[in-house]
């Protein structure tokens, strides 16, 4: 039978040395790189530079509205059900169109309970909710201040209101 | 009083080299942060400031060591005292006394340049090398935390088997030189061979001089050879249950000890403090011309420095919003300033008389500021092999001393001994 066993290292690879030298060149080769082209190492410095998030980029979420710019959800509760971190409070009332039946007098979204599953958005019967508002930063000094509610959902901007991120 | 003239100046010069040696760790700390950043395509380190300056992540050790020293002195319940604390200072100390039989330069004023001027120079460096090990077993039994145990049980048994082919490797090194004492070893290399090279002792021992490198590398406990603080095995091996300055103790000491093995193996093998193609005689005669030229060669160099400083002060315009933009230009300003002061020095070192101590001051900053840079040259290349290599595995290691070095130590030695014999 034929058995492909390794070969055993030549006396030069068994000497450790001459792939020591090796290494070293590798690691040389991107220290003279780095030196000649500083500017182009891959490090995106953050406060002064941020990353172009891509389209699909599940972030905060936002509440989409009607035509008349009223709310766009009619409190189903689909997505608070969907939701597997239960950060989702939403409290309903009577909507004065017959045809709505209901509109959510307080939504609420608990942003440390949330785990950004999207599964809110695919349950959502009327595309009320979605999480392209391309925030990835909360920032607060309590917990109620990542909490936020109905009016700041319906408040926040999509990232890319054409649906391409910039060249 | 003369013994007293004697003590002062052992103190001065012990204080120097300790300074010396301790001004050399921040910077070393900058070096490695930063060249494992670029070895990895990263930046590293640039954000803390004082004001405008940055210095391109040098601030950072300075709130590093703030916060070593501000941090809370924690000790665990069940360690044995004494030897707990004493572990690091044991460390640091033996670190520090490695420096003390260093030759830093030639004997100026009838005054030998270096702390200690034992006769046992290379066997007391061999002795107090050992000490070492103790402070790492002591801090590893005394935390009583199985990590710290553990890393302490190996480096003492990597310790104990790398100094033996460190040892015979040295040994080569002291036939040819036929002395123990490090400042006639290095001015035994002050000549020049075979026309063009410095007569460095790494010509007549390249298979020693590589010997002992490897082996400076596991004594020092470096990459690849930190088994002891193996963080993905032994959370941080003996200093795991160090905290604050304590800690800070532990890795002071590693970079003093990288320090003195570098100056140890650039004293051996790379001509200590000799100025390549100058002896102390030629540097004091021709002191006037030397000076010039060394200040013609920095304007060059600083005006290019000026311009790159005031490029990366246009690149980076309006980055921060606050006084750290004007970093670049002030420092561009300033190596304007520095390249009119050196042509002044240029100027008035060509037209002014040389007193002969100037000369002799001149000949002792170069050939310190010769060491000085050998030794940073040895501790970059530390750095870049500890960013280059993976850390060996714990039988790789020992076979790599018992069954390659020592064979090779040995085997280096009666070549030493043949080439001896054939020259007699």
């Amino acid at each position: 039978m034929n058995i492909s066993r390794p070969r055993p290292y030549s006396f030069l690879r068994d000497t450790y040395l001459w792939e020591i030298m090796h290494g070293m060149m590798v690691t040389m080769r991107h220290v003279l790189r780095n030196l000649r082209h500083w500017g182009q190492m891959p490090t995106i410095e953050y406060p002064e530079h941020k990353k172009i998030m891509p389209p699909g980029y599940r972030a905060q979420h936002r509440l989409t509205k009607r035509e008349d710019g009223t709310v766009r959800c009619v409190a189903c509760m689909m997505c608070a059900t969907a939701c597997p971190a239960e950060c989702i409070h939403i409290i309903a009332g009577e909507h004065p169109n017959p045809e709505v039946e209901k509109y959510p007098l307080k939504f609420d979204i608990d942003l440390l309970e949330c785990v950004f599953c999207g599964m809110c958005v695919e349950a959502c019967p009327v595309d009320a909710i979605r999480m392209d508002s391309g925030k990835y930063t909360f920032v607060g000094f309590n917990r109620n201040d990542f909490i936020i509610h109905k009016e700041a959902l319906l408040a926040t901007e999509p990232l890319y209101p054409g649906g391409d991120p910039p060249r | 009083m003369l013994s007293l003239t004697i003590l002062l100046l052992v103190l001065v010069k012990a204080l120097f080299v300790v300074l010396l040696a301790l001004a050399f760790v921040p910077f070393l700390v900058w070096l490695e942060r930063k060249g494992s950043a670029i070895i990895q395509d990263r930046v590293g380190p640039n954000r803390a400031a004082i004001g405008f300056v940055r210095l391109g992540g040098l601030v950072h050790l300075l709130a590093d060591s703030l916060k070593m020293l501000s941090k809370e002195d924690l000790i665990p319940r069940e360690v044995d005292r004494f030897y707990y604390y004493l572990a690091p200072f044991l460390v640091a100390m033996v670190s520090l006394m490695l420096l003390a039989v260093m030759p830093f330069a030639d004997q100026q004023w009838g005054v030998p340049m270096q702390v200690l001027t034992l006769n046992a120079g290379v066997i007391y460096i061999l002795s107090i090398a050992s000490l070492n090990v103790y402070g790492i077993v002591l801090a590893g039994w005394s935390s009583s935390n199985k990590f710290a145990l553990l890393g302490g049980l190996r480096s003492s048994a990597q310790l104990v088997s790398y100094e033996i082919p460190m040892g015979l490797a040295l040994v080569g090194a002291l036939m040819v030189y036929n002395t123990v004492q490090l400042n006639e070893i290095v001015v035994a290399q002050g000549q020049v061979v075979l026309g063009f090279l410095p007569a460095w002792g790494i010509w007549y021992q390249p298979l020693g001089a590589i010997l002992f490198t490897i082996c400076a590398f596991a004594e020092t406990n470096r990459t690849p050879f930190d088994l002891a603080e193996g963080e993905s095995e032994l959370v941080a091996g003996y200093h795991t249950e160090y905290a604050g300055m304590k800690f800070g103790l532990f890795f002071l000491a590693e970079y003093v000890a990288m320090v003195a093995s570098s100056a140890l193996i650039v004293t051996l093998y790379f001509g200590g403090w000799q100025v390549p193609y100058f002896t102390t005689e030629g540097l004091i005669a021709h002191a006037a011309l030397l000076f010039t030229i060394a200040c013609l060669a920095a304007v060059p160099l600083l005006i290019w420095l000026a311009i790159a400083f005031h490029q990366s002060y246009l690149r980076n315009l309006g980055r921060f919003k606050d006084i750290r933009d004007q970093e670049g230009h002030i420092y561009s300003r300033l190596c304007w300033g520095l390249m009119m002061v050196a042509l002044l020095a240029a100027v008035a070192a060509a037209l002014l008389p040389w007193p002969v101590w100037l000369a002799q001051a001149f000949a002792l900053v170069a050939q310190i500021g010769c060491f000085l840079v050998k030794i940073l040259l040895m501790c970059a290349f530390f750095i870049w092999v500890r960013w280059t290599l993976p850390r060996f595995r714990y039988d790789q290691l020992m076979q790599l001393s018992w069954r390659t070095l020592l064979p090779l130590a040995l085997l280096n030695i009666l070549l030493t001994g043949a080439m001896i014999l054939a020259k007699a």
